[in-house]
């Protein structure tokens, strides 16, 4: 393919894939904040009623749960991230 | 052997394993010094990330922390775990993918001014300075506490072997001394917590346990821990904020939230965790790496709550009512054990019986030194025990108390608690606390040492990394040759090793103070103007450099009145402490960097052009060489 053609066709297969890779981070990071900012602080108190084994719900998210949903949240996003490298061409050797 | 016999033979051998590491990783280049070649495994370079991460507060303090503070401590578990799902989603890939080799390399070019780059030197020195003080202090603490030596030696010799380690081999060297290191700290914090967890819930998993029953009572372990605290007079263990009202320690919701946020961009935006990504071969590691840099933390972060439920219990139980003198207690009744002595010897807990019933009363009732109700202490301050020499100079009759206790000089408070309680203890002297073997008290003392010896090596490196690289090739002396260039970086991390161990031995007073004040800064500086400088085409020059010294300025100047000047707690901006106040000054930098931005000049087209590349990870390999702006640009 000559180069004057191959330009405009990675601008915009960068471009789509920006935007593909704004909508997977903004996902994530909306989970982000619910695990802890909202279970773990602010709604604590409602979640607390509820028991996961002997612990009060909303303590555990804010003291376990959180950290556990964080490490699944990256291990998502490497796996997302790899297949939209994939499919935008992206995929470095 | 002994304790002691046992802790020498271990900690010689991780020392011993560490020189050798570093002696077959020497570094060669600039780039083996900087970036350890960019050739490090993606679960290395996790291993190292979470070594370089946990520091001494981390492995001695935190579980203490919680343990004392029950839901409170959850903004540390939080806080420092959260800052990498930030780290990994929105900076990590893409800094790896500009390449070159340190945060204020990115900062300069990024926004191609050179004020700029000083501004994020200045700051990234302050901020690791700050730190490393700290984990050379850890180590002078954890040889004192462990083999009997004078914290000064022992400072020097944790200065010694970082000072070998790091000179010698830079980068390269560092990373690999930190995967042993984690392996290291991470059996060390796991052992006692899988015994101590088999005995009180019969669950060979502290995490588990922690949710799980008290072996043999039918009832759960957090149940009978808040159980017990409110019988002491202390808040429930799991209480939320609203229950803990104006108990000391408490925080109000803002407060806790305004924390967690600080920590979690602090964490983001701290210099020695990012330059980390840097060292790995591919943009799709660096994002590899940051799951298993989380993972290999979130193994210490689960166990921490759960070893600091387990000691608060054991802690309780074996110490409430007890009679110190097994000669004065009547048959059948509950006597302190063994460790209580030794660690009394060590300051970390003390007893005065201000009843005289020979029985040692803990409650968390009365009024604290700051007039709210809770966790009242025994006397004012940390123990200070009677000498020999006051004795002799007849100020007071006996170091023994009636019961044989050490006598303390302090001031007492009207409250009926007797014991003092260091929170270090818990992670310290757990093992002894649940009788575990000698070799598992030394494992501990080893893994403190690793913990802080692994995060001093990585702040050391940003330190002279900051001087050779940053200041001196890319500002004063574009000139020198590589070869130059490494006996700089060499030469700035031996001065640096140095002013460390100095801190260490001679620690100025507000240490403690400071740290708030390295998360602050590393919240309101980088972490916004790294954000912006990948997600925001817009933002230029001017931008940045307002946005970092306003941010910059309103936290310090913030922290500063509160912590060191007349400020009161009364007067927290919407009741938020200093600790949390870095999330402000991260908002305020957002807010002046986009607005100047909008009102200058957009950044040139090879910028944009720039920006453009590292969104997408393709060729991160050439990045660095490729950087060169396009001739006819």
């Amino acid at each position: 393919m000559p180069p004057t053609d191959r330009q405009p066709d990675q601008r915009s297969r960068s471009q789509s894939y920006w935007r593909a890779n704004l909508i997977v981070v903004g996902s994530l990071l909306v989970a982000w904040f619910i695990v802890s900012f909202l279970c773990g602080i602010v709604f604590v108190e409602p979640l607390n009623q509820f028991r996961i084994g002997g612990a009060p719900l909303g303590f555990w998210f804010a003291q376990q749960g959180s950290i556990y949903v964080f490490v699944l949240l990256i291990l998502i996003d490497v796996i997302v991230m790899n297949r939209l490298d994939a499919k935008w061409g992206f995929r470095e050797d | 052997m002994n304790v002691q016999a046992w802790t020498f033979v271990i900690v010689g051998l991780t020392f011993a394993l560490y020189i050798a590491i570093a002696w077959w990783s020497r570094a060669g280049t600039t780039g083996d010094f900087y970036i350890a070649g960019r050739g490090v495994h993606p679960i290395a370079n996790g291993m190292a990330t979470g070594a370089d991460w946990m520091s001494a507060a981390s492995f001695i303090s935190m579980a203490g922390i919680i343990s004392f503070s029950g839901y409170f401590g959850s903004v540390y578990l939080m806080g420092w775990t959260g800052g990498y799902v930030l780290l990994a989603l929105l900076l990590a890939p893409y800094l790896r993918k500009f390449g070159k080799f340190t945060v204020p390399d990115f900062v300069g070019d990024r926004y191609d001014s050179q004020t700029a780059r000083v501004v994020a030197v200045l700051c990234a020195i302050f901020v690791s300075f700050t730190y490393v003080a700290g984990q050379m202090r850890g180590v002078g603490v954890v040889f004192s506490r462990f083999l009997e030596v004078d914290i000064t030696i022992g400072v020097i010799i944790g200065t010694g072997i970082v000072f070998i380690y790091a000179v010698m081999g830079g980068m390269k060297g560092i990373t690999y001394t930190q995967v042993a290191q984690y392996c290291v700290l991470i059996f060390a914090f796991t052992v006692p917590a899988v015994f101590i967890a088999l005995m009180l819930t019969g669950d060979a998993i502290p995490q588990l346990g922690f949710i799980g029953e008290m072996k043999g009572e039918g009832v759960s372990l957090l149940s009978k821990l808040d159980g017990i605290n409110q019988e002491l007079g202390f808040a429930a263990y799991t209480a939320a904020p609203t229950e803990w009202v104006s108990t000391a320690g408490a925080k109000g919701y803002t407060d806790v939230l305004a924390i967690t946020l600080a920590l979690m961009v602090g964490t983001a935006g701290l210099p020695h965790v990012i330059i980390r990504f840097y060292t790995v071969p591919k943009v799709r590691d660096a994002r590899l790496s940051a799951f298993w840099a989380l993972l290999f933390i979130a193994l210490l972060y689960t166990a921490a709550p759960a070893v600091a439920a387990f000691a608060r219990t054991n802690l309780i139980e074996t110490t409430r009512n007890a009679y110190y003198d097994p000669a004065a207690a009547p048959e059948g009744a509950k006597v302190i054990p063994d460790w209580f002595r030794k660690w009394e010897d060590t300051g970390l807990i003390a007893w005065v019986d201000k009843n005289g019933d020979g029985q040692i009363q803990y409650t968390g009732s009365g009024l604290d030194s700051g007039g709210a109700p809770g966790h009242a202490a025994a006397f004012n301050g940390k123990p200070s025990f009677v000498t020999a020499d006051d004795v002799a100079s007849g100020a007071f009759n006996s170091e023994r108390g009636a019961h044989g206790e050490r006598e303390i000089k302090n001031d007492l408070t009207d409250s009926a608690n007797e014991l003092f309680i260091d929170r270090d203890i818990i992670v310290l002297a757990n093992p002894e606390i649940a009788q575990l073997p000698d070799w598992v008290i030394a494992l501990v003392a080893a893994g403190g040492l690793a913990a802080a010896l692994s995060t001093a090596a990585g702040l050391l490196l940003v330190i002279s990394t900051s001087v050779s690289h940053d200041l001196l090739k890319r500002v004063i002396m574009p000139g020198i040759s590589e070869k130059q260039e490494l006996t700089a970086a060499r030469g700035a991390a031996a001065v640096g090793v140095v002013l460390a161990a100095l801190l260490g031995i001679y620690p100025p007073g507000f240490v403690a103070q400071v740290v708030a004040l390295a998360f602050g800064l590393a919240a309101s500086s980088f972490f916004p103007v790294i954000l912006l400088g990948i997600f925001s085409k817009r933002t230029n020059k001017q931008g940045a450099i307002a946005g970092m010294l306003t941010g910059l300025g309103v936290t310090t100047a913030y922290i500063v009145y509160f912590r060191f000047g007349p400020g009161e707690r009364a007067d927290w901006l919407l009741g938020i402490s200093p600790e949390g106040f870095g999330s402000v000054g991260m908002l305020v930098n957002f807010a002046v960097a986009i607005t100047v931005s909008r009102c200058t000049k957009p950044p040139s087209p090879a910028i944009i052009a720039m920006i453009e590349d590292i969104r997408v990870p393709a060729g991160a390999g050439e990045a660095h060489e490729m950087q060169v702006p396009p001739a006819h640009g």
